[in-house]
């Protein structure tokens, strides 16, 4: 988890308090409001590197493709999901110092836990995609974010269709599989 | 801060009169699912017994009025219409006097300061029956504690006059929520049934998601993102100590709510893209699996004699709420009107169950009987869910989410007959209410 570990630092620079007075964390600001990290979707931005190189975290990302998306209510790879994951598969079967955790996430129209399972079955669907393909399973965990990360903020079927998406976040961390 | 507000109130009754009881046990308002003509009901201020008094006196007769009018069961009538002037605690009660301006019930009190020590007396009149209704009472707590003595006014004027129980000193604890709709930033906070007395229990580095009361209100189930993956944490409601539920590795954990002792939680466990019902004691650590389907099963809630489990699931195709035996096994579907169910809590008194429906893209907060007659929707929103019973079962509180980019969650309540829906008056927005149980 050290990728989250960093991710979760910058945005802890940017956060602003939002501290009020019944409160009994001491109001210690920077503390505070660090919760957007975990999730945020395009969080492998803190690894980067250059797109142009193709072991980098900025190409897989970029040039590869870090998430897939869903229709409604489903977790089946469609066929543009299945080329994006090949594409993560051979990166990550070439770049064997990388672990991935797939987040899965939701829509808003839903409850709050069915969308949290419905994510982790998005999510899970990916990961044996990927294992399907050849990447140790090992290497892979999965999790699930529900309708609590959205990445777009509208109520309409184009913003929703960017939610219902499975990202893979790659971390860096030398794997014995 | 916490301390004062968390600090046990010390609190007795003290029966300090025997008038004559009615002889007539029933009571002033049956509470049923019809309309009902809300019960006028005079509350001259209370009187302040020595000079210490006076604000708080004040503050504490208001404070009633306003938890009783709220249920819209009952009507205050304004003090310009009084003719008579309750000048003493002792006085006898002038009945014609409130008969004329159309009072039934009539609420005295007297409250007295000594350091930090706060006393109220109160006593109840049926006025048309020109009777005394119970006995007079006296509390016994400190200054800190004023809200509370008068929630405890208020339960105890609202169960002698409809016959159930109160829900004015309870508590709620909740998730408070800040910021952007890609960016929100969730704690866990706790407040008093009608917004006030609010307080975090936890800071926002990681999301937290829907608290749930233990039966005496003393600990709170919630799930946590601390690690990156949903898990559930127990926290002590007292000292903020918490602690994580055993989860494997690769294992998601969330939806938990207690059993009626405590001493056990049942909740979701996700893995390998399945979701299933489990159930762990708290003691020994040791849980034991409820479902074991293909589909999601999530949100679990127990009857109250914890001999069944409503749930819902979606291995219909579609989700949709199941019951079956506390020990697992066979599951019956008792939802089947249009749309999708989910969320499902059982009442405290048992008879009903609360859930979330989606249909023709609304979300509807609903109550049906547990065989899935009489389903009843008492809301419609854009995004309506998350429904938690009071301690009486008469009143639901659940989470609403208004449309698009800026869309923010409040927290809102209504009767279980869809009467008297209304806001809860906090700052900020606010997501997952979980009731707790009467204070004692």
């Amino acid at each position: 988890m050290k990728m989250m570990t960093r991710a979760t630092v910058l945005l802890l620079a940017l956060a602003t308090a939002a501290c009020t007075n019944p409160d009994r964390f001491g109001g210690a600001g920077g503390a505070d409001g660090a919760n957007g990290a975990n999730g945020a979707g395009g969080a492998n931005g803190a690894l980067a590197g250059s797109a142009g190189d193709p072991t980098s975290p900025a190409y897989f990302n970029q040039a590869i493709g870090d998430r897939v998306l869903f229709a409604v209510d489903t977790s089946t790879i469609t066929p543009t999901g299945k080329s994006i994951l090949d594409g993560q598969a051979q990166w990550l079967m070439t770049n064997a110092d990388y672990r991935a955790v797939i987040e899965g996430h939701a829509d808003e129209q839903g409850t709050r836990e069915y969308n949290l399972a419905l994510g982790q079955r998005r999510a899970n669907a990916v990961r044996e995609y990927l294992v399907s393909r050849g990447v140790p399973s090992s290497r892979l965990q999965v999790t699930s974010f529900g309708k609590e990360r959205p990445i777009e903020v509208c109520s309409e079927e184009s913003c929703y269709a960017k939610n219902r998406r499975a990202v893979t976040v790659l971390s860096f961390s030398a794997v014995t599989s | 801060m916490m301390k004062k507000v968390i600090a046990v109130l010390f609190l007795w009754v003290v029966a300090f009169s025997v008038h004559a009881q009615t002889n007539d046990d029933r009571p002033l308002i049956v509470i049923t699912d019809g309309v009902t003509e809300p019960l006028p009901f005079a509350l001259p201020q209370f009187q302040a017994e020595n000079s210490a008094a006076s604000q708080i006196s004040a503050d504490i007769t208001r404070l009633v009025a306003q938890d009783l009018a709220g249920t819209g069961l009952f009507r205050e009538i304004p003090a310009t219409s009084f003719i008579s002037r309750v000048s003493s605690f002792t006085q006898p009660i002038a009945y014609a006097d409130w008969r004329a301006i159309n009072a039934q019930g009539l609420i005295t009190g007297a409250v007295t300061v000594n350091g930090n020590q706060l006393v109220v007396k109160f006593r109840l009149y049926d006025v048309f029956s020109g009777q005394e209704l119970g006995q007079g009472q006296q509390l016994v707590g400190t200054v800190d504690g004023w809200r509370r003595m008068a929630h405890k006014v208020a339960d105890a004027t609202y169960s002698r006059i409809t016959g159930e129980g109160g829900y004015f000193d309870s508590r709620v604890v909740f998730v408070s929520e800040s910021g952007p709709k890609d960016n929100r930033q969730k704690r866990l906070a706790i407040m008093d049934y009608d917004g006030a007395n609010l307080q975090f229990l936890t800071d926002s580095s990681a999301i937290v998601l829907a608290p749930r009361f233990s039966p005496n209100g003393d600990r709170v189930l919630y799930t946590s993102f601390e690690s990156g993956f949903p898990r559930i944490n127990v926290l002590n409601v007292g000292n903020v100590s918490r602690q994580q539920l055993g989860t494997a590795q690769g294992e998601m954990a969330f939806s938990p709510r207690f059993s009626r002792d405590g001493r056990q939680v049942i909740y979701s466990l996700s893995n390998g893209g399945n979701t299933d019902i489990y159930r762990t004691d708290l003691g020994t650590g040791q849980h034991i699996r409820l479902t074991s389907a293909p589909s999601i099963e999530t949100a679990p809630s127990l009857s109250p004699d914890g001999s069944q489990i409503v749930f819902e699931s979606d291995r219909s195709g579609t989700q949709q709420l199941y019951i079956m035996p506390a020990n697992g096994g066979d599951a019956r579907r008792i939802s089947f009107g249009d749309g999708r169910y989910g969320t499902p809590v059982w009442s405290p008194r048992g008879d009903l169950v609360a859930f979330t429906k989606q249909n023709a893209g609304r979300f509807h907060i609903g109550v049906m009987r547990t065989d899935g007659s009489e389903e009843r929707l008492l809301t419609s929103s854009f995004l309506d869910e998350g429904p938690t019973w009071s301690p009486n079962g008469r009143v639901i509180m659940f989470s609403r989410e208004t449309q698009g980019a800026g869309g923010t969650s409040s927290m809102y309540s209504v009767d279980i007959s869809g009467r008297n829906l209304k806001a809860v008056p906090i700052q900020g927005g606010a997501s997952d209410p979980s009731w707790g149980p009467l204070q004692p």
